[in-house]
């Protein structure tokens, strides 16, 4: 085993210059203007404006130990902060960088972009309710609770209004889905166009919604289910979103949905009402929903006939490509991440199917050639997202790292080139294609396609 | 008082249980969750029910003419879709790439050919309700559901007179809205497995486990030049852990960091998501949609503003009177709306970044 002195590779700090204080307080606070301020003039009269030696604190004295051993920290001497200092709670002041972004040039106002989930820090299958990815059309708005309402109409004896005081009395369920824009990974149909799975695959986030099965209610209302194949849902928003859903297929698993993860919705994500559409593309899952109107025949909507359709390689548009198929990603590493050194690595991941449940994922070290079984991490649930893991030891040399999922259907993630030679590279929608990820000699990953 | 017989008894109380009833009918109407919900008005129904499907249910009575649609286009829409419908500034163009033969065939060409730089909604939609409906509820951007039917009437026609679908001196209405032929109805399928959750898929992987891809070849990478275009990526990942990210603000490094990390950015020091002033107010409070740094968008570029009011006085408190009650006329036809929910404080912020041309 390597002596702890050896394993050191950091520049001592230069402790004439930061003080013990100091670096626990920065090791307690991160850097702040102040803290940073300080730094730089110290380091502008030592070092004429270096950087170096912002991870000095982290420095092991030669043959002694480590300093966070060795040394009392700051949290372990003196009095922390009270309870209920944050009453609703904030992450961590160290995980300021796992935040929802935007990607920069993919649309030109922010009312109508999406701000992708960053997919590259988050652990297990469930996604932090502040990072669950954004999509507006026209903006969102804080809808008042009070004054909100469902109506129920179309092919019903008894077309009915529901305030959010009658849907939060009635049986409600809680379950645990995935949801996914039928656009997430479609910039990357024709090539490799951004370099993090938090732009190439982050609108896709999985939680646990809490609501009225839809089912309950279009029977509370006398819905004729057998005329009525197909239902309109349309959002309280300045677009008033409306999305066909197909009866036949959602009915069963449908939600009229009002909390996530154990709380309300956030406002970005429908706050009160969203409709809950489990397997089918986040479009459908309409936000501050206000209306269901059960019909004989499909709507084509706004966005559904003329934004959500795929362009096939004989000039035909697909519409109505509601269900998101089987598909997986590893998240670390991923592209523009960075390993440190060579040796043992859990390289992990998520995997989903719109159909049902993932049986089985492979991951393959050299683009594809050779496939090892992954753990797959309970809980194992329908149209949810599945956890996997699998052990690796890098050898320090280059590697293209890719995962492959199956379901209970027996489908099996397909390659690109498979996706390319149906759908051509204009389709947009739905690519649920294997992803690779090329990691260099030096540590660096970067998104690469193969084939 | 008076003594009430058995018979009257009776039948007072059956009475009062008939309309106690027929309340519970009005307030529940099931037996199941009584007290739950209540019936729609038909006031109700009319108000909020105003999806309008391809066989055109749900379809208002009105009319309007290409030239009236012109007018209200020239106003409300061209700002973001262009005097032809052809701009690419916000969105992407409502008409072009039709032809008259396109109409003939129901099948749009371009969406063959690739000459065309981007699909447009007339290349694309199939329907004509589909417009109608999309406008009616959406339109204008920034002020949905402003227009009556009369409105959406003419403003349909004038995008279809846009395509060369109908004549410039066309009069559409719910009488004839039926004859329209959209040059793409027939390019349109739901015939793919994608419908059902129990369709067939179009393509399935394979299974193989060794010596799969004899030859691993990469036909794709992101070129160098896109290192940092979507900023330093040390800062979007964990400051610790396994997993960094790569400073992308300098080129790869050449060796491995080691396990302590030394060499990468360190995320701390550059915090990217802390970033406040006026420049995140400006894109929070989406006054980005309508105002670009450089560029006229719907309203007048920073660059503009700032050029217009350089040295006037009194124009800070002029602008912040109209940022908080809104404007018109002074650039253009399209008013500004008022901003009433911004602080009086970042009202500040914002009009005084906005003279320094955003600097």
């Amino acid at each position: 085993m390597e002596k702890p002195a050896n394993r050191a590779r950091l520049v001592k700090a230069p402790e004439h210059f930061i003080s013990q204080e100091l670096i626990a307080d920065i090791n307690a606070n991160g850097l702040d203007e102040n803290r940073r301020g300080f730094l730089r003039k110290g380091f502008m009269s030592a070092l004429g404006g270096a950087a170096a030696g912002l991870t000095a604190p982290l420095a092991m004295a030669a043959g002694e130990g480590d300093p966070a051993i060795l040394e009392k920290q700051e949290w372990q001497t003196t009095l922390g902060k009270n309870v209920a200092t944050m009453p609703y709670g904030v992450p961590s002041i160290y995980e300021s960088n796992l935040i929802r972004r935007e990607s920069p040039g993919l649309t030109r106002v922010s009312a109508a972009s999406v701000a992708f989930t960053p997919l590259q820090g988050l652990f297990g299958t469930i996604t932090p309710n502040g990072l669950h990815f954004e999509r507006h059309h026209q903006g969102w708005y804080n809808l008042n609770p009070e004054t909100h309402r469902l109506m129920v109409n179309g092919l019903v004896k008894n077309p009915r209004v529901f305030t959010m005081n009658d849907l939060m009395r009635l049986p409600s369920v809680s379950r645990t889905h995935f949801i996914e824009c039928g656009a997430n990974t479609g910039l990357e149909w024709g090539n490799v166009a951004v370099p993090t799975v938090q732009y190439t695959h982050g609108m896709l986030s999985c939680c646990e919604f809490t609501g009225v099965p839809l089912k309950v209610l279009l029977e509370e209302c006398g819905a004729d289910l057998k005329k009525g194949k197909f239902m309109l849902a349309e959002g309280g928003d300045g677009s008033g979103m409306t999305r066909t859903i197909n009866l036949e297929s959602c009915l069963n698993d449908t939600i009229v949905a009002w909390a996530m993860n154990g709380e309300m919705l956030r406002p970005e994500n429908g706050f009160p009402l969203r409709l809950v559409v489990p397997g089918v593309q986040g479009v459908s899952w309409v936000k501050w929903l206000r209306r269901l109107e059960v019909g004989d025949m499909p709507w084509n909507s706004k966005d559904e006939a003329v934004h959500y359709i795929e362009l096939m390689p004989n000039g035909m548009h697909r519409q109505y490509a509601s269900i998101q198929e089987c598909k997986s990603v590893i998240t670390t590493p991923s592209g523009g991440q960075q390993l440190l050194d060579k040796g043992f690595y859990n390289v992990s991941g998520m995997a989903w199917s719109g159909r049902g449940k993932i049986t089985r994922v492979d991951v393959s070290f050299d683009g594809g050639n050779n496939w090892r079984t992954a753990r797959l991490e309970t809980p194992i649930l329908t149209k949810s997202i599945t956890r996997f893991n699998i052990d690796w030891v890098w050898d320090g040399s280059p590697a293209i790292l890719q995962s492959r999922a199956f379901d209970d259907t027996g489908y099996i993630q397909p390659s690109i080139k498979k996706l390319r030679d149906v759908r051509g590279t204009r389709s947009i929608y739905h690519n649920n294609a294997i992803q690779s990820w090329k990691l260099d000699s030096n540590g660096e990953v970067s998104n690469v396609q193969v084939g | 008082m008076f003594k009430l017989d058995k018979f009257s008894i009776g039948l007072g109380f059956a009475a009062l249980i008939a309309i106690t009833a027929q309340q519970a009918l009005a307030q529940s109407g099931s037996a199941k969750f009584p007290g739950i919900g209540r019936t729609a008005t038909p006031a109700e129904v009319a108000a909020w029910d105003i999806d309008v499907r391809p066989d055109f249910k749900g379809l208002p009575k009105g009319s309007g003419s290409v030239e009236k649609g012109q007018v209200i286009w020239e106003a409300k829409c061209a700002s973001c879709h262009g005097t032809f419908g052809e701009s690419n500034e916000i969105f992407t163009p409502i008409a072009g790439g039709t032809t008259k033969d396109d109409v003939k065939t129901g099948r749009v060409a371009s969406l063959n050919d690739m000459k065309q730089p981007q699909r447009t909604t007339l290349m694309k939609v199939p329907t004509v309700s589909t417009l109608w409906d999309y406008i009616y509820r959406a339109m204008p951007w920034n002020a949905p559901r402003s227009l009556t039917p009369d409105d959406t009437y003419a403003l349909v026609a004038f995008i279809l007179s846009l395509g060369e679908i109908v004549p410039d001196d066309f009069v559409l209405s719910d009488k004839n809205i039926a004859e329209v032929k959209m040059p793409n109805r027939n390019g349109m399928t739901t015939k793919h497995g994608f419908w059902n959750v129990s369709g067939k898929p179009d393509v399935n992987g394979n299974a193989c486990m060794h010596n799969c891809v004899p030859f691993v070849q990469i036909g794709s990478t992101l070129p160098d030049f896109a290192r940092n275009a979507h900023e330093n990526i040390a800062e979007q990942n964990r400051m610790y852990g396994p997993y960094r990210g790569a400073d992308t603000t300098k080129p790869p490094i050449k060796e491995l960091p080691g396990a302590s990390g030394a060499g990468l950015a360190h995320a701390a020091d550059t915090h990217s998501s802390a970033a406040k002033g006026p420049a995140t107010l400006f894109k929070n409070e989406n006054c980005s949609a309508c105002h670009a740094p450089n560029a006229k968008l719907v309203g007048p570029s920073i660059a503009d503003v700032a050029k217009k009011y350089d040295g006037q006085s009194g124009a800070l408190e002029k602008l912040m009177a109209k940022v908080k009650s809104g404007g018109a006329g002074v650039w253009g036809s399209i008013p500004m709306p008022p901003q009433a929910q911004l602080s009086d404080e970042d009202r500040k912020a914002l009009v005084v970044w906005m003279l320094s041309g955003g600097k």
